[in-house]
């Protein structure tokens, strides 16, 4: 076996090995075990994914150009970790009391949630981020390429090109199965974060080995090492003092940007105590992977033969020295580098494109209809999976088209200055009120331009996309507007200068954009809410609710959320504004609560812009502009607790206004049922004694005309005894009288047994039925289930007007208790109507089919005997009853 | 013992945590210039194997500073919170 035979089998055993961590990680988190997933150290270690295989490989390197300077891209970020009671602090509270998805989804939701500015934020992402992702290509497929070399018996060496392909379609496919388990961004990925803190330690463990092999093994000893250094040629320290300040600036600024950082170090923290750990145990972390950079690039000048890639001595070196098993795991090192950055970044770059850009086209698309036809939540889990392969393969595809070749290395720090754009933006959104919309696009425009302009396009080189001219005698022949000589800023080093004017042009625009516009409403009250995060963490409402219906919100909400929990989080809100049922006063705090959640699957830009379709315009009330200016701090007290009282007033007297309304209702019905009752009572009266007088009276009946009569009478009197039986049953159930007959059953049968007695055979009407879920054994009162069961059915057969007449069963068990929702495909039952069904005598249309309306009156009671309920489930198509009944047979109290 | 004790307990232990904060806050300061003191020194006199002790050095300085403030931080508690931190 050769060892690039070896090599690929340990690297397929690793990936494996990666897949079953992630899943098992993912499992213990669904089964609520594993609270180790939610350590400090976890999130230490994830945040691990800024050394990315060009720090792994590439430190050397620098290291090997030019000394110590290589340490800059790690200061940078040691001095934010350290800082964090400044910044990182304060953006992950924001992060977490927002609900914030990505980088661009909290710019974007500090300025007036614009999506204008999210879709800027986005594209700069995935310009930045898209030749990164082709570096951790590169690098993989040169590792590969350096075992290759070294084997003698491989005839031929492994093309490059499929190298990658496979690379990049492995991270695809694991970045889609645990990266897009579930719709809310803000959930979570356990399964990943687990996977890439165990590549953290693998790519630490395997540099300190090298470093040690290195030190100890290579060069014998510290005290020698260190004299080989100083006789190398990198043993002056010789650093130029805008490098040094300006890349660590650089890095520093980067590392908060960085749509990847971001996505770890705000969306997936479980916990702000973590920052505590995070502040001392990352630097350290930095601090070890720097450590033996510059012996092995000391060592490596000094060994290897001149002209070899000094990228690659952390490989090299142990392979020269016939040491594979170190160069085995040093390469794993390099390749858990480079899939732990693709992983995060495609999964941050994903929610960003699918939030920002593709939901919006396709809500623009699809117009109002978004929130009543088609599956929101199936469409943004589609776009998001085809948002991961699009990144990935655009990684590949720069890769493929750059040639791999050395202008792929200086790209890190090329991307690193083009997030640096954003800085402006988030920290003047975080720390100043008066940042605007204004400000922050025309900030973001002109950093933009400039890094594309001074960095992103000379970085192919001369000729390649700006023409030789161009840099020569500037843009249109203008001198001061060479892309290497801004202004005449001559002699700098590139990467400096464009950092410098970019950051200082976008910081000039994004401050002058702010003093000369005005913010609108929203832009102000979300100012306040991200500067003063820590003061108010009750936050002003937006939304002056009343005029919404909840029915509508709700048939929204299960598009995104799903139907299970957006029913939750409607009933949970119901019960805490002490309703029953699932539909809850749309107030202001509930559809604060409620866009709160969506952002959380859809963005903050979208969640707005959903809700106010259905709300009709997001009014900012008397209480928030209060808010805002704080200067009046007792004013607003006073006048918010007015507003407050005064709105609790109106929600209250609505309230009323609706018992009013049930009870006039009620006694309308009550009304209605007397001259009913006595109606139904005399007409079978009435024949039954006109028919006897006619038994009596007439002497010369036939045989067959006395049974016709007699059959009437009967008839008639069985009619009598039924609606006598319902009465009396009703009044038993009501006085608790009632006593239950507890068997074992199956849910199957029992529903069998219904719809033959509710007479659906041969009749119009089609049942849809789940056997498999249906396979449930109850304890219970089988009888009376049955009967709660029949009349549902038959009621569904009776009223629905669908074309065809549907009814379908759904079974599920949830929280231990068994739910089974009865959904024809009718017009439903009218939201005044609903109230009230449930309620004696009350029937639905007039006479329009017999019975006395107190058919669901009686299931009502017959379920609260049994310790379920049965309740109307709106949202729903047609008319929808919910049976619920906890499976843990204990009966209500007989 | 008297009950002076208590709130005289409770504001020093607020003004210990208010400057621990201030400390924290300090800190990337004094790391940033203190990162770039190497640039002062004799330009190309410095051999890298100091510069590297004094960077290494510093650096593991810094972490330990940065753990023992965040250890005695509590990152949930507003600092501007004019009741001070709970006591209990």
């Amino acid at each position: 076996m050769t060892i690039l035979n070896v090599l690929i089998l340990v690297c397929i055993l690793y990936v494996v090995f990666l897949f079953a961590v992630a899943f098992a990680a993912d499992r213990a988190a669904l089964r609520g075990r594993g609270s180790w997933l939610r350590s400090p150290f976890i999130y230490t270690l994830s945040l691990s994914i800024y050394c990315t295989a060009w720090t792994f490989y590439g430190a050397v390197g620098f290291a090997a150009r030019s000394g110590l300077e290589f340490v800059t891209i790690y200061l940078g970020p040691t001095l934010i970790m350290i800082g964090w009671w400044w910044t990182l602090r304060k953006m992950v509270r924001v992060g977490r009391s927002q609900r914030i998805t990505s980088i661009a989804d909290l710019i974007s939701s500090r300025y007036g949630k614009s999506n204008l500015l999210a879709v800027i934020v986005t594209v700069l992402a995935v310009i930045g981020t898209t030749p990164y992702i082709a570096l951790q290509l590169q690098s993989v497929t040169l590792s590969f390429a350096a075992f290759a070399e070294t084997d003698p018996t491989a005839t031929t060496l492994p093309d490059m090109q499929s190298t990658a392909l496979w690379v990049a379609g492995g991270l695809a496919l694991f970045t889609i199965l645990f990266g897009t388990r579930n719709l809310d961004a803000n959930e979570r990925h356990h399964g990943v974060v687990m996977a890439i803190a165990l590549e953290a330690v693998v790519k630490l463990f395997a540099l300190l080995a090298v470093g040690i092999f290195v030190v100890w093994g290579l060069s014998g000893g510290v005290a020698t090492t260190l004299d080989r250094i100083d006789a190398s040629a990198i043993a002056r320290f010789e650093v130029s003092g805008s490098r040094w300040i300006g890349l660590t600036m650089l890095s520093a600024v980067a590392f908060l940007c960085l749509p990847r950082m971001f996505q770890v170090m705000v969306v997936e923290n479980e916990d702000e105590d973590h920052l505590r750990t995070a502040a001392w145990a990352f630097p350290t972390y930095l601090m070890l992977m720097s450590l033996f950079v510059v012996p092995i690039a000391a060592v490596g000048l000094e060994l290897m033969p001149t002209g070899a890639n000094p990228d690659l001595f952390v490989l090299t070196l142990p392979l020269m020295d016939g040491r594979d098993g170190l160069a085995i795991l040093s390469f794993l090192g390099g390749f858990s580098s480079a899939t732990s950055m693709v992983i995060v970044a495609a999964i941050a770059l994903s929610t960003m494109v699918s939030n920002h850009v593709v939901m919006p086209l396709w809500l623009h698309f699809s117009g109002g209809a978004a929130m009543v036809s088609g599956d929101v939540r199936h469409v943004a889990l589609l776009a998001r999976r085809l948002s991961i392969a699009g990144v990935v393969l655009l990684g590949y595809v720069y890769f493929r088209l750059s040639g791999g070749g050395t202008a792929l290395a200086a790209i890190g720090l090329i991307a690193f200055a083009g997030v640096a754009q954003f800085m402006p933006a988030l920290m003047g959104g975080l720390f100043w009120r008066g940042a605007t919309r204004t400000g922050a696009l025309a900030g973001l425009i002109v950093g933009a331009v400039v890094w594309i302009y001074c960095l992103f396009l000379p970085s192919f080189g001369p000729s390649v996309v700006l023409p030789q001219v161009v840099f020569d005698e500037g843009l249109f022949g203008l001198q001061w507007l060479r892309p290497r000589a801004l202004f005449g800023t001559e002699g700098m080093d590139p990467v400096v200068h464009a950092v410098l004017w970019s950051l200082l042009l976008n910081t000039s625009a994004f401050i002058l954009g702010s003093l000369l516009s005005f913010p609108q409403p929203v832009e102000r009250l979300q100012g306040a809410q991200f500067v003063n995060v820590f003061d108010h963490s009750g936050t002003p409402g937006g939304w002056t609710g009343g005029m919404a219906q909840s029915e509508d919100l709700l048939i929204m909400a299960q598009r995104i959320m799903g139907a299970t929990e957006a029913q939750a989080l409607f009933a949970e809100a119901a019960r805490r504004q002490g309703l029953a049922g699932y539909l809850p006063e749309p107030s202001p705090s509930f559809l604060q609560e409620l866009e709160r959640e969506l952002s959380g699957s859809v963005g903050a830009a979208t969640a707005h812009a959903m809700i106010s379709q259905i709300v009709g315009g997001a009014a900012v009330s008397v209480e928030d502009l209060m808010a805002v200016a704080d200067e009046t701090a007792q004013i607003m007290e006073y006048s918010s607790q007015l507003e407050a009282k005064s709105q609790e007033l109106a929600r209250t007297a609505r309230q009323l206004r609706q018992a009013n309304e049930k009870l006039t209702q009620l006694s309308v019905q009550k009304d209605g049922f007397l001259s009913q009752i006595s109606h139904e009572l005399r007409t079978p009266m009435t024949s039954i004694r006109a028919f006897s007088e006619i038994l009596r009276d007439t002497g010369d009946l036939t045989a067959e005309e006395q049974s016709k009569y007699a059959s009437v009478i009967h008839d008639e009197a069985v009619r009598l005894t039924r609606l006598l039986d319902d009465l009396l049953d009703l009044s038993v159930l009501e006085n608790g009288q009632v006593v239950l007959h507890v068997q074992r059953g199956s849910l199957a049968d029992l529903l069998d047994r219904a719809e033959r007695a509710a007479g659906v055979q041969g009749g119009a009407l089609r049942v849809v039925r789940d056997r498999v879920a249906e396979a449930v054994d109850l304890t219970t009162d089988l009888d009376r289930l049955v009967q709660v069961f029949i009349n549902l059915i038959a009621n569904a057969r009776k009223y629905c007007d669908g074309q065809p007449p549907i009814l379908t069963i759904r079974t599920a068990v949830i929280d231990g208790e068994l739910v089974i929702d009865f959904t024809d495909n009718g017009s439903g039952i009218a939201p005044a109507q609903q109230a009230v069904i449930f309620e004696k005598f009350s029937r639905i249309g007039q006479h329009k089919a017999g019975g006395a309306g107190l058919g669901l009156a009686i299931c009502r009671e017959i379920m609260a005997r049994l310790g379920g309920a049965v309740s109307y489930l709106p949202g729903q198509k047609g008319a929808a009853f919910r049976v619920t009944l906890p499976l843990s047979a204990r009966m209500a109290a007989q | 013992m008297s009950a002076e004790r208590g709130p005289l307990f409770l504001a020093r232990r607020t003004y210990r945590l208010r400057r621990l904060s201030d400390a924290a806050r300090m800190l990337p300061i004094a790391g940033a210039v203190l990162f770039s003191v190497p640039l002062l020194w004799e330009a190309g006199g410095v051999r890298t194997t100091r510069a590297m002790l004094y960077i290494f050095g510093l650096w593991i300085a810094l972490a330990g500073i940065a753990g023992v403030i965040s250890a005695r931080l509590r990152p949930t508690e507003s600092e501007d919170d004019p009741k001070g931190p709970q006591e209990r």
